[in-house]
């Protein structure tokens, strides 16, 4: 198991678990990213932040601090 | 008759607000829900049977019913039949994106969930298809129990078999059976408890006994649909009911139930079923236009350089192109003041009209090109998706002092004017970065500010070794410290919040619709010029009473006592030397009512306080009148010195009027370290009647503009007295 945020560009995975406390993370639960969704890092911001995902056939960006709290494997 | 009520919603990026165009034929009407900022959209459906007036209203775009925003907040409350001002839909029509079929699947679920008589349109049908995916509608109708209707609304296509079925709906409504349905398998304990609180709702509201299964889901599992606890106020519900919902999330967290998360994880183990059922995939997804596009947009090295690009496109724009209509506005507004002027007869009610009420007016009008520009820019990136990469490019530098990459365009767009900036932070989602956001924008150094720099690097600054232009951009540099050195400040203190979470989502770009474009583009400019023109003018005619009253006789008597002895002594016709003295005395005519005015005696009140800056009393003047709008300074001068009108030679004259000024031991007044302290004053100080009224009507509440107003007020005071301590220390 690893951080989402250690996925090179292009790489696919599967959420496994997200340590985001549960009262901040319902939204990100409600766009779909859920324990058990494959997953796919698109690749970094220029300046190294956010990250952009794919996720259930679109496209969201998320904080690498974020990132950092959901684990794939 | 009561007209039949169709409600638009659906997901952001949907296509919803197009599909709303196309029903309603661009003649929508644009307000606001009461009490809040949120735009309110409504507009009769083009096409319906006269017998059976059909009203099309679109919610703001939402990605669920636990709102995150004051927008989804309105879309909730909407469809929840919260609002009393809206009312009860007689047709929700859920839009969703055939291409991004789950997520948009999620919301639709839990509209229909409501049980409002519902259809879903598939939008986007065509884009599905690019990508390989084939849907059943036929299933897809069966498994949601609603009628499903493919649509490519951007293309015209099937908006006719929509308009056809909400006629038919129109015509008789009330026959379609509605089935309660539920599309999430909840386990067994968070079934139990969920069932107990509908039953208690049913009791409780019988006349929204329909909502009550939808209402009970959301009263469990979204945890801010209940008061904070010990914070009864703002309840919606009966004390004993929040009880009780307390004590089931308890008995589920003791069962090992996340009561947060199941409700969701059931939905979408429902939505991934109903897409395995109906969607078929005739070819393997590959890389579409929008990644293509988007791995040149986002690349490390262009991405940024397009960004720069675009974004100076967009400032030039916005600060050049503006320019000529804005000229035109000028000369129009003075072209009829002089009409009214020269029409009525003289008197303190024509200076009204044309001093206080016309230029008053034009004070606001003028600004129209730039808010319409910005706001046409802003449509645009809106509209082709590239809002949202721009946010994703600038949010590292924007976290950096606490805030979200969507904070970028406002604080941009405030170097042209911080009224559209301030407009421009409707996109900011969360309450706190939106008002750091718009108490900082204002320091951005405007294009009214400008002019003021202009003038007094005219007439202060040594004129070589290239010292006006750098003075200049120092200028622009401070103002920008400043508007971040605030915002991380607020961020730390006052708006303190978490750290707000970034989700965005970055849509497929689009084709901009023009005419949607424009129409938007209008409809924002005009609810600014609707609002903020009252409150604008109702201040300028104040500055004008303030400026022109009293008027003791004994100037216009000494000035006309000069004015016949010119009369006896010049040739006829006069000489271009006799004109100018005849010139020079209506200037100081003007002068002395200015100085002898409420707005001259309040100059002088202000003197203490402005004196450890350096400043006198004239400069006070100009500082009063100035509140209104900060170019007012200028012209405020050019009178106190006599130095004519301030109007395009005038400036020049101004600077040597203002560099021959000597305070009392023969120093004179202007050294470039008084010009340096009221520039400073002038970066920081808030003197812009126009976004007061703004940031007004934006919050909604008197505290924050007035909060705003002193805050940049102080800093201003305490840096240029700063500035002004340094720089004597200095020796200059």
């Amino acid at each position: 198991m690893r951080a989402l945020s250690t996925l090179n560009p292009g790489e696919r995975s599967v959420v496994v678990r997200i340590d985001i406390p549960p009262d901040q993370r319902g939204r990100l639960l409600e766009m779909g990213l859920l324990p058990g969704t494959p997953v796919e890092l698109v690749r970094f911001a220029p300046l190294g932040d956010p990250v952009e995902i794919k996720l259930r056939n679109y496209h969201l960006s998320l904080r690498r601090l974020e990132a950092e709290k959901i684990q794939v494997g | 008759m009561k007209p039949f009520t169709v409600v638009l919603t659906g997901n952001p990026h949907c296509g919803q607000t197009t599909l709303f165009n196309a029903l309603t034929g661009l003649r929508a009407r644009v307000g606001n829900y009461a009490g809040v900022t949120v735009e309110r959209k409504e507009g009769a459906l083009t096409g319906a049977d006269p017998r059976h007036p059909v009203v099309v209203l679109d919610l703001p775009g939402t990605y669920s019913l636990s709102p995150q925003s004051p927008d989804e907040q309105i879309a909730r409350d909407v469809l929840f039949q919260r609002l009393p001002e809206v009312p009860p839909p007689d047709l929700v029509v859920v839009v969703a994106d055939a291409s991004n079929l789950q997520r948009n699947l999620y919301l639709a679920t839990q509209v229909i969930e409501l049980g409002h008589p519902t259809l879903l349109a598939l939008n986007m049908v065509d884009v599905a298809r690019d990508r390989g995916q084939e849907i059943d509608l036929e299933a897809l109708a069966k498994a949601l129990g609603v009628p499903v209707l493919a649509l490519v609304a951007s293309q015209g296509e099937g908006i006719e078999a929509l308009r056809q079925a909400i006629r038919a709906q129109a015509a008789a409504p009330g026959t379609r059976h509605v089935i309660p349905r539920q599309f999430n398998e909840l386990p067994e304990d968070f079934g139990r408890e969920a069932q107990a609180i509908e039953d208690r709702l049913e009791a409780l509201f019988p006349q929204r006994s329909r909502l009550a299964a939808a209402e009970a889901l959301l009263l469990l599992s979204d945890e801010r649909t209940l008061p904070n606890e010990g914070d009864p106020a703002g309840a919606r519900h009966p004390a004993a009911l929040v009880e009780e919902v307390r004590s089931a999330r308890r008995r589920l967290e003791a069962a090992g139930v996340d009561w947060r998360s199941a409700a969701i994880e059931a939905r979408y183990a429902r939505l991934f079923a109903i897409e395995q059922h109906v969607v078929r995939e005739t070819a393997p997804p590959g890389e579409t236009l929008s990644d293509r596009i988007d791995r040149v947009v986002t690349h490390k090295v262009w991405g940024l350089l397009i960004f720069v690009a675009v974004m100076a496109l967009m400032f030039q724009s916005i600060f050049w192109l503006a320019q000529y209509p804005m000229d035109g506005i000028e000369a129009v507004v003075d072209a009829l003041a002089g009409w009214v002027g020269s029409t009525m007869p003289p008197g303190d009610l024509n200076d009204l009209i044309t001093r206080g009420a016309i230029s008053g007016v034009g004070s606001v009008v003028v600004f129209l090109p730039q808010i319409c520009l910005l706001f046409l820019f802003i449509g645009l990136l809106e509209d082709t998706g590239y809002m949202s990469r721009a946010a994703f490019l600038m949010d590292r530098l924007m976290s950096r002092v606490g805030l979200h990459g969507k904070s970028f365009i406002p604080m941009l767009s405030s170097f042209a004017c911080a009224i559209p900036g301030i407009l421009a932070t409707r996109t900011i989602e969360t309450r706190q970065d939106r008002l750091a956001t718009i108490l900082v924008a204002p320091l951005m150094s405007c294009s009214a500010r400008l002019p003021v720099y202009t003038v007094l690097i005219a007439a202060c600054i040594p004129q070589r070794n290239g010292w006006p232009g750098l003075t200049l951009l120092l200028m622009y540099l401070l103002g920008i410290a400043g508007a971040l050195g605030m915002a991380w400040v607020f961020k730390k203190s006052l708006l303190r919040g978490d750290p707000p979470m970034l989700i965005l989502e970055l849509p497929p770009y689009k084709r901009p619709m023009a005419g949607a474009v424009l129409r938007q583009m209008w409809d924002r400019s005009r609810l600014f010029l609707r609002r903020a023109g009252t409150v604008i003018l109702g201040i300028n005619i104040l500055l004008w009473f303030l400026a022109t009253y009293p008027r003791p006789g004994e100037i216009g008597e000494r000035f006309e006592r000069q004015r016949t002895q010119w009369r006896q002594t010049a040739s006829e016709p006069p000489t271009d030397e006799q004109s100018a003295a005849l010139l020079r005395i209506d200037q100081a005519e003007a002068g002395e009512r200015l100085r002898q005015s409420f707005a001259g005696r309040l100059g002088r009140a202000i003197e203490p306080a402005i004196r450890p800056l350096g400043f006198d009393w004239k400069i006070g003047i100009g500082l009063v009148t100035s509140f209104a709008a900060r170019e007012v300074f200028v012209s405020t001068m050019s009178v106190v010195y006599n130095a004519g009108d301030g109007d395009g030679e005038g400036t020049a004259s101004l600077a040597e009027a203002m560099k021959s000024e000597r305070r009392g031991d023969g120093s004179p007044v202007y050294t470039p370290l008084t010009g340096l302290t009221l520039m400073v004053f002038y970066v920081f100080a808030m003197q812009c009647v126009s976004t007061v009224a703004v940031v007004r009507r934006e919050t909604n509440s008197w505290r924050w503009p007035l909060f705003q107003a002193v805050y940049m007020t102080s800093l201003a005071w305490v840096l240029a007295w700063l500035t002004h301590v340094v720089g004597t220390r200095m020796g200059f």
